[in-house]
């Protein structure tokens, strides 16, 4: 079946690099001598921690529960013992700590009895809480809650399956199309079942004949018509999700709608397959396909545990003497990790060794010259050096003009600025600032209202009390009316006798909190 | 080992930099300069060597006085900016004309609004317009035709050793024609007038027709290139072509040609070498076709109604003035505007 | 007679421009709440009374009224007191008097010592937002979120048992740095920040005239 297919504006064809990894076969990683698994690894609010230290936990055992609709489970990667619950140092540009449960493995890797659930006589519901309790995220290096993107409560078209991995060295998708087709297209064959979507489109770039080929052959043993594997340029970045959905069927998505409001939804191939292990073997997300590549002596696609230390698992490549740095996702999109010693999350889909020589240090920044090379190459069609401008001069309301949001940082802009700019830092910079800003608002706004409400809690008080002691007043005068004979003063002396009782009572409870704290402090000293 | 320190992605940056795109400009200008040399002598290399130098001068003077890297040498645009001093103004100006035109193009056009990247206005079309103010006959002091002066000569003239030459003072074929037709008395063709003075080569000024064209080959080799875009000069030309076709249809007596009027005087640098100044310039599509519209059709009218032999410099300086407004209002639709996307009220203030 | 006319050309201009005039006024009437609600979306609502006004609405209506300086808000910092400027029109004036930059406090929130609270529900009666909860001899504790920051609670508490803490930086909270890269080059790294300094002072370009 030929497909037809669009074209987006801009991009770039960066050197692949996926040579070097995409050889040899996906091997299975020895286990660690430690995990850290952190528990905030998806999009959304951090997972909960359920276990304690000195619990034994077996592989697939729930440690994290998720914490609201948009977060999800956290599981034991494999057993053992767990000997710490605290916040340890993430693969995160922020580079801050945060919770995270580390296990010393038993050496056994037992897993729990797992149990495939029924998912076919479920309810959707049932089958979505059953995939956040599974921990299932965007495995494409986004961790986004899977669950979370099948709620629909549009009608879908078109289920887009993203294979297309079009970052340069990364290639743990292409091994895991090759090797493990049958089950992304099984996985794919769920979440169309459960989205009730017309078509199936698999998007995978040219550069990847083999995965191809296999993913083919598993749509075409599967007998699925509905499915087509299209083959699409290879182009930076072509693996958006924006970009794929347009070359696959022209539709453009913009930036205040979601894929879902045209009909759309995209999912990468590694999560189609972790849906297809937690619903058909019962198995959660406990490890993912890894690229270890860049300057290594043997790049190559391991199976990982998550939470396995990144130079543990990087030490299988054997980096070179020189390396200086680990560069996790892509080298257009990818964060340096702030150390070498951070875990594998679920979103690490590839980690490539930098050495000051594959990635030299940014050249000197210079003026822009408005050449506008960026604007051509922007597959959002933005122009990046209008943007630049507004977000270094911090006038965020004029970037957002510019529409900043519709930025998706895939760092095309910057690769090709002759001045060196770091644009896509400008970019973030500036889309942090109008967050936090925007939140500052909320905050003030809901403040406003409450100290509103406070003071007309107050002046609603005070009317009251007034009311009550003119009514009082009057009663009070009625009664003096009554009985003349009766010597005035004796209320107000009440009325002094409670006030004094009131700071008795206060200065009372100051002098036990001062017990209180001399005692805490003898005891400290 | 130490991990290095984190920096933002992206961490592959291409093969380019501000300094390979200004060593395309002076490739491209490289046919403009040997043919016009070919035509004139050595005069014009003495030029373009005095200009450049100058020009590194005044920059690195400034850098320094401004506190700034000297570094900024090294991008290539103040020489850029020289060599377009050394083609624009006549090659045998006395040698402090150029120097003037070079302090103030680096200098005032530039390094005054905060260096490279900053300048409002192209700085050697500053140079240019400054100058013929100034100087107004010296600056349109061109060699007349068939005069090849030996090199010696050319080098006293400039270094003002010797003293100014009668057939310095030769009119351009542009300025004879506007003479021609500033005189009531004027009753002839302009072609009998052109081919009268000897002053017309195969379609346009004698020899100069050639160095125009070898500036059209190294405009086109920048668009090949990427590092100009069509929009600017196809508008430039494309306006001017119009405009002269026009006047050209309407009295062919009085008005010459567009062939004429495309490969004569600064046309042909200005469409692909002067109003493509990105610095300077517009820099959204529509942006640029206005641009180098209004720049061509302005050349067009100073040219043949102003009072200065070419019209280069004041039209893209005027454009120069209108470039930032024009870029407010002609922003490009972005992804998905077009399918439903909210456009965003830009706010013109 | 064409003296006539001309007065009566001028006295007619006058009518209409007038005319015009006083149209433009009531059609264009500027409501006096609407700046002032204006100037009260630029505070910061901690409501704290830093300024001298018994919150920020106050506040806001005495700058309108013109009584306040618009540089009396430090939660606000420099960065509201440029805000109001702009919307005034009138001159910017740093916040902390003449220091540059520094005005801006990092968030704090109010934490209650709760083993060492009495009860006496004083702080709850000062927090001007609401934040605080508890009952007579309950222990009372703040809710962060809604905290402000206003430290309006600390003096009253007779136990002193209330503390002003820092919000710490989250995975949630934590923002891209404005980008610092050297302009000379790598091996010259030590006088980075002399160049990052140059480098910053014009941040606007001619190009904002636009």
């Amino acid at each position: 079946m030929l497909q037809k297919l669009f074209k987006f504006k801009g991009g770039i064809k960066p050197a692949h690099h996926k040579a070097e990894s995409q050889g040899a076969p996906i091997a299975i990683a020895p286990l660690p001598g430690r995990l850290v698994i952190p528990l905030s690894q998806s999009a959304g609010e951090a997972a909960q921690p359920v276990v304690a230290v000195g619990d034994r936990v077996l592989k697939g055992q729930f440690i994290g529960r998720a914490e609201g609709w948009l977060s999800s489970a956290v599981h034991a990667s494999t057993s053992g013992t767990v000997v710490a619950v605290e916040p340890r140092l993430m693969p995160h540009p922020s580079g801050l700590a945060t919770l995270s449960v580390v296990i010393e493995p038993d050496g056994e890797d037992r897993w729990l009895p797992l149990q495939a659930p029924d998912y076919k006589n479920m309810s959707p519901k049932a089958v979505l809480q059953y995939l956040q309790d599974a921990g299932v995220v965007g495995m494409g290096g986004a961790g986004f809650p899977s669950h979370a993107k099948m709620q629909n409560s549009t009608v879908l078209e078109d289920l887009v399956i993203n294979g297309a991995e079009c970052e340069p060295y990364i290639t743990c998708d292409d091994r895991l199309m090759r090797e493990r087709a049958g089950e992304i297209v099984a996985g794919s064959r769920v979440i169309r079942d459960l989205l009730q979507v017309k078509r199936v489109l698999i998007g995978i770039e040219d550069n990847k004949p083999e995965a191809i080929a296999a993913m083919r052959e598993a749509v075409e043993a599967m007998g699925e018509t509905t499915f087509s594997v299209v083959v699409v340029p290879t182009l930076y970045p072509a693996g958006g999700i924006k970009q794929l959905i347009r070359v696959l069927t022209g539709k453009e998505i913009p930036v205040d709608k979601r894929s879902t409001d045209l009909g759309i939804q995209c999912f990468n191939v590694a999560t189609a397959l972790s849906v297809w292990r937690a619903l058909n073997l019962g198995e959660p997300v406990v490890n993912r396909i890894v690229t270890l590549t860049g300057n290594v002596e043997q790049a190559g696609n391991w199976e990982v545990l998550i939470g396995t230390p990144m130079n543990e698992l990087l030490a299988l490549a054997r980096p070179k003497a020189d390396t200086d740095g680990i560069i996790m996702g892509g080298p257009m999109m990818g964060i340096s990790v702030p150390a070498f010693d951070v875990p594998v999350i679920k979103a690490s889909n590839c980690l490539i060794a930098r050495s000051p020589a594959l990635f030299p240090p940014p050249p000197p920044e210079m003026p822009c010259i408005r050449c506008g090379a960026c604007a051509r190459v922007c597959p959002q069609e933005l122009q990046p050096f209008e943007l630049y401008w507004w977000s270094r001069a911090r006038q965020f309301d004029k970037a957002q003009a510019y529409n900043l949001a519709s930025c998706i940082e895939c760092g095309c802009c910057a690769y090709v600025c002759p001045a060196n700019i770091p644009l896509v830092q400008y970019f973030r910079f500036s889309k942090g600032e109008i967050r936090a800003a925007a939140k500052e608002q909320k905050m003030a706004d809901s403040a406003k209202a409450r100290f509103e409400f406070k003071q007309f809690r107050a002046e609603r008080e005070k009317a009251e009390k007034a009311e009550k002691l003119a009514r009082a007043a009057a009663a009070q005068a009625a009664k003096l009316a009554a009985e003349r004979d009766t010597p005035p003063g004796g209320e107000s002396d009440t009325a002094v006798y409670a006030a004094d009782a009131k700071q008795a009572v206060i200065a009372a409870a100051v002098e036990r909190a001062r017990l209180q704290r001399a005692e805490t402090d003898s005891r400290d000293a | 080992m130490p991990i290095a320190p984190p920096i933002s992605s992206p961490y592959l940056h291409a093969e380019t930099s501000v300094r390979r795109i200004m060593n395309q400009v002076m490739l491209a200008l490289l046919p403009g300069i040997v043919v016009y040399t070919a035509l004139i002598g050595l005069a014009l290399i003495v030029q373009v060597l005095l200009a450049c130098c100058f020009a590194l001068i005044f920059e690195g003077l400034f850098q320094k006085l401004r506190g700034r890297s000297l570094a900024s040498l090294q991008d290539g645009s103040a020489l850029v900016t020289a060599c377009l001093i050394a083609l624009t103004f006549p090659p045998l100006s006395p040698w402090w004309l150029t120097v003037l035109g070079v302090f103030f193009a680096i200098v005032v056009a530039k390094q005054l609004y905060g260096g490279l990247g900053q300048n409002p206005f192209n700085p050697a079309m500053i140079a240019f317009a400054v100058c013929i103010v100034a100087f107004p006959a010296l600056m349109s002091q061109w060699p007349a035709q068939g005069l090849h002066l030996p090199f010696s000569q050319q080098m006293e003239v400039i270094f003002g050793f010797s003293p100014r030459i009668d057939a310095l003072t030769a009119a351009t074929p542009l300025d004879a024609i506007k003479t021609a037709l500033k005189m009531d008395s004027f009753t002839g063709s302009i072609q009998d007038l052109l081919k009268s003075q000897s002053l017309y080569g195969t379609f346009a000024g004698r020899g100069w027709e050639w160095v125009t064209t070898a500036y059209l080959v190294g405009g086109l080799f920048l668009i090949f290139r990427r590092v100009i875009t069509w929009q600017t000069p196809v508008a430039f030309l494309g306006s001017m072509t119009v405009i002269s076709l026009i006047c050209w249809l309407i009295d062919p007596a009085r008005f010459s040609d567009p062939l004429f009027h495309l490969f004569s005087g600064g046309a042909m640098l200005g469409a692909f070498f002067i109003a493509t100044d990105p610095v300077s310039g517009c820099t959204t599509p529509a942006g640029k076709l206005i641009f180098g519209g209004g720049a061509g059709l302005l050349a067009y009218l100073i040219r043949v109604f102003g009072g200065f032999p070419d019209g280069i410099a004041f039209s893209i300086l005027i454009m120069n003035i209108c470039a930032p407004l024009i870029d407010v209002y002609t922003q490009p639709a972005i992804f998905a505007m077009q399918q439903g996307g909210k456009k965003k009220e830009r706010d013109h203030a | 007679m064409e003296i006539l006319i001309a007065i009566a050309v001028m006295a007619l201009g006058a009518l209409t421009l007038g005319a015009a005039l006083g149209y433009a006024a009531i059609r264009f009437k500027v409501e006096g709440d609407l700046i002032t609600g204006k100037v009260e979306a630029i505070l910061p609502q901690t409501q704290c009374g830093q300024c001298g006004f018994a919150g920020c609405k106050p506040y806001a209506e005495a700058i309108v009224r013109g009584e306040a300086e618009i540089n009396l808000c430090p939660p606000g910092g420099d960065e509201g007191a440029k805000k109001l400027a702009d919307l005034l029109g009138r001159e910017f004036k740093p916040v902390s008097g003449g220091g540059d930059g520094e005005a801006v406090k990092p968030r704090l929130t109010a934490i209650i010592r709760e083993a060492e609270c009495i009860g006496c529900t004083l702080c709850i009666q000062a927090c001007p937002v609401d934040a605080i909860v508890g009952a007579a001899r309950q222990m009372h504790t703040v809710i962060e979120t809604l905290c402000t920051g206003c430290e309006l609670c600390v003096k009253p508490c007779p136990v002193e048992c209330i503390d002003m803490v820092s919000v710490p930086e989250t995975l949630a909270t934590w923002k891209y740095a404005y980008p610092i890269i050297p302009i000379k080059s790598a091996e010259r790294a030590h006088d980075v920040p002399n160049n990052v300094g140059a480098m910053n002072d014009t941040q606007s370009s001619h190009r904002k005239v636009a």
